[in-house]
């Protein structure tokens, strides 16, 4: 037994050197020797988290698999998906349309997964469109976005879609100000700070998940940034960052950094509803649209809303409250405990840590300095819990591990930088490849940080993989950070430009109830057939319904004849499948739409406009079976005025002669 | 006794860089139930049960007469779930007749099948025989049990059973 605890002491101390020699001593390329064993998933192995990363101007949602970095999926929310038909099916259409109509792209920057108590739950997440203003939920049973809602009077969505701990709201925040959208907005650019206006909106998220602007909070013109919600003590409030607070409206490179200091504006958003239930908010005419997806139709409707409530920051006091941030803040973040709000100025070489105590306590003792167009500035030093010193170049944001650490992001001296929240001391850093822009530890903006992983995305890539010509993947970096030391474990590609992310354990996604197939019996489309008996072909004037159906491995029916040039076809095919992972494909020769990609038991449709006489193949374009490539059939096209007769068949070959 | 040093010593040494947190192998496929049938079965040639098949159907009462409703239950099913590959006839389409199918087999292995295909393809000898010659494993279309009741009432009927 002795003996036993003797060689276990001996084993110890040999650990200890090995624990050692594991740091990299040359922080440039040193990858410790363990890196590649810590993300080997082995085949037919789940990882341990999945990583929502946001696409940015693929304005899609990737997902990966953490530590592996496989990718599982891309989730289509606000760009056109040929692919699985996405914006291009009649179902999925309404989706993506705006009060400015239909919108085939966006900016997708930022994700937000729904919380309860602080913690992520794996309900849904939230992306926000920072080009035509939108917030979508995407719903994680299904991976499928479920619902978009527009935001009116504002212009640059990039503060959002930040949540509030029980996902009471999501918000949105105007990064362009712009004249509200009722007023007379063809004025004069320069007249920026006489008729140009920043608007937060506050989305509330029903129990369902529903989305609906609860109300909006009409500020001054400036440019809001980023954003994140108070938690724990803290919870009740928001807080803003923004830049701009010169209201340039030119050249803002130059003229939005003139000023020392921003702002970081604490909204109070339980006293804006109290003023609400006072009857204190406007009614205003705004034009936005509100789209939603329902599993039982597999149709998107869009409706068209016509009014928002509005809070005026000016007049309703103890609402909003400005805390000066140093030069031009991007990152407002918010640390575990809800005590500490981290700001990041953009051209800073310092990071300032507010206190939410401290803030409270000012705003009692009118410590203010001032307003700013009538909103009360707290003195800097009297929120302000202290400032990270020489930290590095260029801070953009901070995320934390649930251990008193914050992890900071800095551009332009390209690298990641560990501190401790309560003493401000610097604790290491580490260079990455290169200028990061966001950073992610999984529930790294919630109560409860998973702190053993962080992935920093970089703004550029340049010579850190095989060259592609002149446009290069970005690159994501996954680090260890559950030791002392943050240490690099790989490097990979993305899609489009990742901006902020998300991740929750693997467990927490995987059994909330993945959705396997859509069951045919509740199949509710207006235009779905359940069995082949059902299917059919069905004229009214120039519009041709095709009732069809897909199995392994035919179509019913696959022989169609009777269609006429400048005929209105309408393929409505039906998945009769009811087993995990069969889709169908449908493809038609000519069409100028994409494909349809239908899921077992669902129903989607493909408008075609047959403009030449022919025979038209059609077939699956997703492999099913051993028998896929026989999967396919033959519509026959006629000259307008044709006299063919309107017929459709599955089986019939021509009579024997 | 050295060689129990010897794994401690590799224990650490593996885990010295600070992975003081779960492994992997804690969201492993082996944690968590299995949700379906398909790659889970352990039943190997020598203990399959020709007659029975795979499946949780151990024995099915049949009434001497038909069950009129119970055939119309499973008539309906047999429209959206069945017929886009299988005749009443005895004629091939994707998958072989129906014709016949309750005499040939008993009304555990069919019960069996239509609710857990995938395993006893795998298994079975007739259905290995039957895959080759039609080339496409039959989809597993999630059948409830009362589905597949019906559904076996139904092909009684087909079959003649009054």
């Amino acid at each position: 037994m002795k003996n036993i605890f003797v060689k276990t002491s001996i084993a110890v101390v040999f650990a200890s050197v090995f624990f050692g020699s594991c740091r990299p001593k040359d922080t440039a390329d040193a990858v410790s020797g363990d890196a590649a064993q810590k993300v080997y998933v082995a085949p037919g192995k789940y990882d341990e988290f999945y990583n929502f990363v946001s696409g940015g101007f693929s304005g899609q949602m990737s997902v990966y698999a953490l530590p592996s970095a496989r990718l599982l999926r891309v989730v289509p929310i606000f760009s056109v998906d040929p692919q699985s038909g996405y914006g291009y099916s009649e179902e999925s259409k309404p989706m993506l349309n705006t009060s400015h109509g239909f919108v085939p792209w966006d900016d997708q920057h930022h994700l937000d997964m729904s919380q309860t108590n602080g913690e992520v739950d794996g309900r849904w997440i939230f992306a926000n469109a920072n080009n035509t203003p939108r917030i979508a939920r995407v719903d994680l049973k299904t991976f499928k976005t479920v619902e978009i809602i527009e935001l009116p009077n504002s212009a640059g969505n990039h503060s959002s879609p930040f949540i509030t701990e029980n996902t009471e709201y999501v918000v949105a925040g105007t990064r362009f100000s712009v004249p509200p959208d009722n007023s007379n907005g063809d004025v004069p650019i320069n007249t920026y700070k006489e008729n140009f206006k920043g608007y937060l909106s506050f989305v509330k998220v029903g129990k369902e998940g529903q989305m609906d602007i609860a109300f909006q909070i009409e500020t001054p013109g400036v440019n809001w940034d980023l954003s994140h919600a108070g938690k724990g003590k803290s919870h009740g409030w928001f807080f803003f960052s923004c830049y701009n607070t010169e209201q340039a409206n030119t050249l803002l490179e130059v003229n939005a950094s003139q000023k020392d200091k921003d702002f970081i504006m604490a909204v109070n958003w339980k006293k804006a509803e109290e003023y609400i239930k006072a009857g204190k908010g406007k009614k205003i005419a705004a034009k936005y649209v509100h789209n939603t997806w329902d599993e039982k139709t597999h149709s998107a409707k869009s409706e068209m809303r016509n009014e928002v409530l509005v809070l005026d920051s000016k007049a309703l006091k103890d609402i909003c409250y400005m805390i000066p941030c140093p030069k031009s803040p991007h990152g407002c973040d918010v640390d575990p405990t809800g005590e500490f709000i981290v700001g990041s100025g953009k051209l800073a070489a310092l990071i300032p840590v507010f206190s939410f105590d401290k803030m409270v306590k000012a705003i009692a003792n009118k410590q203010f300095d001032g307003n700013y167009d009538g909103i009360p500035v707290i003195k800097y030093e009297a929120a302000l819990h202290g400032e990270v010193k020489k930290p590095g170049l260029g801070p953009l944001h901070t995320e934390f591990d649930g251990r008193g650490n914050a992890y900071t992001t800095f551009f332009v001296s390209s690298e990641v930088v560990k501190w401790d929240i309560k003493t401000l001391k610097i604790l290491d850093r580490h260079p990455t490849y290169y200028s990061p822009g966001h950073l992610m530890i999984p529930g790294g903006d919630s109560r409860k940080p998973f702190g053993k992983y962080m992935v920093v995305y970089n703004k550029i890539t340049k010579d850190r993989y095989l060259p592609t010509g002149p446009e290069l993947a970005q690159s994501a970096q996954l680090f260890d950070i559950s030791g002392d030391k943050m240490k690099l474990l790989l490097d990979y590609p993305t899609i489009g430009e990742p901006h902020y992310a998300q991740a929750a354990p693997a467990d927490l996604i995987r059994n909330n109830g993945q959705l396997k197939f859509y069951k045919i019996e509740e199949n509710h489309n207006p235009f779905v057939t359940k069995g082949e008996k059902e299917a059919k072909v069905v004229r009214k004037g120039n519009r041709i319904d095709v009732y069809m159906t897909s199995i392994r491995s035919h179509f019913a029916s696959d022989n169609i004849e009777g269609i006429k040039v400048g005929d209105e076809v309408y393929f409505h095919v039906t998945n009769l499948e009811q087993d995990w992972d069969v889709p169908h494909g449908f493809a038609i020769k000519g069409a100028d739409n994409a494909e349809l990609l239908i899921m077992p038991g669902e129903t989607a449709t493909l408008k075609w406009l047959p403009k030449k006489v022919g025979i038209y193949p059609f077939y699956c374009t997703d492999f099913c079976s051993a028998l896929h490539q026989e999967m396919q059939g033959y519509v026959r096209v006629s000259p307008v005025g044709s006299t063919v007769p309107l017929t459709f068949s599955l089986g019939t070959n021509m009579p024997a002669k | 006794m050295y060689k129990l040093t010897f794994f401690v010593v590799a224990f650490l040494m593996l885990t010295s860089c600070g992975d003081k947190t779960k492994t992997t192998d804690d969201f492993s496929k082996d944690t968590a139930a299995p949700t379906d049938g398909s790659a889970t079965s352990t039943t190997d040639a020598a203990t399959y049960d020709p007659n029975r098949g795979i499946g949780k159907h151990t024995s099915v009462d049949l009434g001497a007469k038909l069950d009129v409703a119970m055939a119309a239950e499973g008539e309906k099913i047999q429209s959206v779930k069945c017929s886009s590959c299988h005749k009443l006839t005895d004629e091939k389409l994707v998958g072989p007749g129906w014709k016949g199918v309750t005499t040939r087999q008993k009304p555990e292995w069919i019960m069996n099948f239509i609710t857990n295909p995938d395993p006893m393809i795998d298994k079975d000898p007739e259905l290995q025989a039957q895959l080759e010659l039609c080339l496409v494993r039959m989809p597993n279309q999630a059948l409830s049990d009362t589905d597949a009741r019906n559904l076996l009432e139904f092909m009684r009927k087909n079959d003649g059973v009054k």
